[in-house]
């Protein structure tokens, strides 16, 4: 059984969890993944590492409420264990003075965008950050992010926060501008977000890297759930990626990949939901 | 019962095993074959001769005392019969449960010639349930030796070398990637063949006897090296058996409804997906399922279909579908255990022998819709002695599925070989180790099971780990140093 130590709400969907966890701790990179179980019949959820610290021993996670799942898992508090945490798993990015480099996170891909800036920046990289989402709610790590970076672009769907734009805006502006100095570019966030970065840095053909969240089971190469068609065929994102050459990647096969489970998801929410429901009623007396 | 002349005990008919109803059992998840009653085993185990010569032995991976086993049995003394059997085996209800015993010891067994073999992995398994329910023998551990021994992965090959080496009185641990032990028994093997209380009976029971630390989420080659831990054990055995699935490399493997068996399996037998909702995750069964192979694992993979199909109707109170078996030989060339195939069949399985797929096809969606197949004749003999599968000309067809499930062989994982400087592999990707000792070409490592043979049997892995054991016991003893 694993601890959590902390607990921040990030938005009302978005929560962060420090997890004791010094097994994963002591070798966990920027890039590498952990699955997460909550109990007996918990599934096995992947989640890219937002934060680690190898001598307290502990995992930083960051998730968003969308499932049955990680709706679960935001009603655990600070003492509440979780039954499995596996990991580091997959390739840690890779670390390198570059040069001049741009961090592109969506939602709650910020999470794992920031250890790699992070390390980026450490490495004596320029960092150049975009961080978006839907609305300001569900902007978190500003601050860590500006820290991290050398420049900080924060922009939401909907004006509500920074500049009203998509991610991809700046990142375009920014290539035409000065797209010789840009070595490379990662992106993390919604596989629809990725895909429309992949496109818009292609013209500039700047070197492009994609951190995937493929539905998984166990994480180590066993079930090819996760595979994904890139150019020359499939690739695990477990053992392979998590990272990929987003320029290779078959985005549509992947977006329709995702979507499988979508109707299983659906009952399992609507079943959680109601049960929450019902408890709250209980909660306050009614029958 | 007064001594019976051979005469006999050759009259004596072979006990059937008694199994649910096939009709209802198509609809559960339960347990098939129900396990012997006290009066069946006690006939059964009249009927052994008692050879002066065994050759049942003979045919056994680990030399079960087989003879001495089934006469302590006949006799009365089930306690007896337990501590014959803890001489070789400390995993019997597994083993009675899945050996493939029509091959090994059954298949040399005398009766054979004459008629029928005695049932002797339904009475392994009697014993075994009897002492998992009881615990009248418990497993002794020597005293301490202050050796440190780390065991990757806890399947058959993992456990067995486990069991042996905390026996000795070594501190033994056990790395296991998943969240629980167990290894294919649990992620492979269906709860109706297999049920996991089994399992994890054994293992507990095992594991308390002898202090065995098990450490799951540990993923040999990500969480530790095998360098690291090198540095902190005596001795290191792998048992992390052939995992990685594959795929058939035809259009289509990556539409929506292709799954490897590994993937199927996984969430339906660790996972639990057959509780879903109440378990959380989920499997996605079509109304035409297409199983692609014909080994043990294929027929795993039909028989949950069968009986998800058979859930999924009971729920919505319709049609269950169907479940295809797609195989490019024919009947004879089938590699699973006889009994499984006759399960299967038994259950409602269509088999589709001499067709190999060509493609997999798919709706606008991309949802898995059919698929583009080949007729095949049988030819001369290849390699494996088997006449070989070729394509008959313009004999093109389709049929028409939503659920594709490959189930064509596995590889040993890569990841072991992280960080493992000097253990070398085969160009097929399994570990190269001496058979008879388990050595392989990196110093205090040894293998075994499916890591160095590819994918095989439960038992044949626990022979392995055997073997291993017995060389890690000799070389920590120094009787057997370490010769690169």
């Amino acid at each position: 059984m694993y601890k959590i130590l902390e607990k921040e709400v990030l938005s009302d969907v978005t929560k962060l969890m420090v997890i004791e966890a010094p097994h994963v701790a002591r070798k966990a990179r920027a890039g590498q993944f952990i699955i997460i179980r909550i109990d007996e019949n918990g599934e096995r959820i992947p989640l890219t590492i937002a934060d680690y610290n190898s001598k307290a021993g502990t995992i930083t996670i960051i998730f968003q409420e969308v499932g049955k799942s990680t709706k679960h898992l935001g009603t655990l508090k600070p003492g509440d264990e979780v039954a499995t945490f596996v990991g580091p798993l997959g390739h840690p990015t890779e670390i390198e003075n570059f040069g001049t480099v741009i961090c592109v996170g969506g939602g709650v891909g910020i999470a794992p965008i920031y250890p790699i800036a992070r390390s980026l920046k450490e490495a004596g990289n320029k960092v150049i950050s975009i961080i978006g989402a839907r609305n300001k709610s569900l902007l978190f790590w500003e601050d860590k992010m500006r820290a991290a970076s050398s420049e900080l672009i924060v922009v939401t769907d909907d004006g509500s926060y920074g500049r009203k734009a998509l991610v991809t805006d700046p990142l375009k502006e920014i290539l035409e501008a000065r797209g010789k100095e840009i070595a490379k570019v990662w992106a993390i966030g919604p596989a629809i977000m990725m895909k429309f970065v992949a496109s818009a840095t292609t013209p500039f053909k700047v070197p492009t890297i994609v951190s995937l969240n493929t539905i998984m089971i166990d994480g180590t190469g066993m079930c090819g759930g996760c595979r994904v068609l890139l150019e020359g065929g499939a690739q695990f994102v477990c053992v392979d990626g998590p990272e990929f050459d987003a320029h290779k990647v078959d985005w549509d096969n992947l977006l329709s990949r995702l979507s499988f489970y979508k109707k299983e998801e659906q009952l399992a929410v609507e079943r959680w939901d109601h049960q929450c429901n019902l408890e709250k009623a209980m909660g306050q007396g009614g029958k | 019962m007064a001594q019976l002349s051979v005469k006999e005990r050759m009259k004596i008919p072979r006990q059937e095993m008694p199994t649910q109803d096939h009709i209802k059992r198509g609809g559960n998840f339960e347990e098939v074959a129900t396990g012997y009653t006290k009066e069946m085993a006690l006939k059964e185990a009249e009927r052994c001769l008692q050879c002066k010569e065994p050759k049942c032995v003979e045919g056994c991976p680990v030399g079960v005392l087989i003879p001495q086993f089934i006469k302590a049995l006949r006799e009365g003394d089930i306690n007896k019969s337990i501590e014959w059997m803890k001489v070789k085996n400390n995993l019997p209800a597994i083993c009675g449960r899945v050996c493939p015993q029509e091959v090994q010891c059954e298949g040399r067994c005398v009766l054979r010639k004459k008629g029928q073999p005695v049932a002797i992995g339904r009475l392994e398994r009697y014993i075994g349930d009897y002492e998992l329910a009881h615990r009248t023998c418990p497993l002794v551990r020597a005293p301490n030796t202050g050796k440190k021994i780390a065991i990757v992965g806890s399947g058959p090959a993992g456990l067995t070398c486990a069991v042996d080496l905390g026996r000795e009185g070594h501190d033994v641990t056990i790395f296991e990637s998943l969240h629980g032990p167990g290894g294919v028994l649990v992620y492979g093997i269906p709860e109706f063949r297999l049920p996991k209380s089994v399992v994890h009976g054994e293992i507990n029971y095992a594991a308390e006897c002898l202090g065995i630390k098990i450490s799951a989420d540990h993923v040999i080659g990500r969480t530790y090296t095998l360098n690291e831990l090198l540095s902190e054990y005596d001795a290191v055995f792998l048992g992390t058996g052939a995992g990685l699935p594959s795929f058939l490399r035809i259009p289509g493997i990556n539409y929506n409804g292709v799954m490897s068996a590994n993937e199927f399996l996984t969430r339906v037998n660790l996972m639990k997906a057959y509780q879903f909702p109440e378990s959380d995750t989920p499997v996605k069964i079509g109304k035409k399922v297409a199983v692609i192979g014909a080994g043990n694992v294929a027929m795993d993979a039909v028989r949950c279909s069968l009986r998800l199909q058979r859930l999924e109707a009971q729920k919505k109170d319709g049609e269950p579908g169907s479940v295809y078996m797609v195989y490019r030989r024919s009947r004879d060339e089938v590699p699973a255990r006889e009994e499984e195939f006759h399960h299967a069949e038994e259950e409602g399985v269509i088999f589709k022998f001499l067709t190999n797929p060509l493609e997999i096809l798919a709706d606008s969606n991309r949802n898995v819709r059919g698929m583009r197949c080949q007729r095949m004749q049988l030819g001369e003999p290849d390699q494996s002695g088997r006449r070989k599968p070729v394509p008959i000309e313009g004999s093109e067809f389709e049929i028409e599925v939503d659920t594709v499930v490959m189930a064509l062989g596995t590889n040993p994982n890569p990841l072991v070989f992280v960080d493992a400087e000097g253990l070398e592999r085969t160009k097929y990707g399994t570990t190269v180790a001496d058979l008879e000792t388990g050595r392989t070409t990196k110093p205090r490592v040894w293998a075994g099971g499916d890591i160095v043979t590819g994918a095989a049997t439960v038992i044949s892995a626990m022979g392995a780990g055997k073997r291993a054991a017995a060389d890690i016991q000799k070389f920590l003893k120094g009787e057997a140093p370490w010769v690169s």
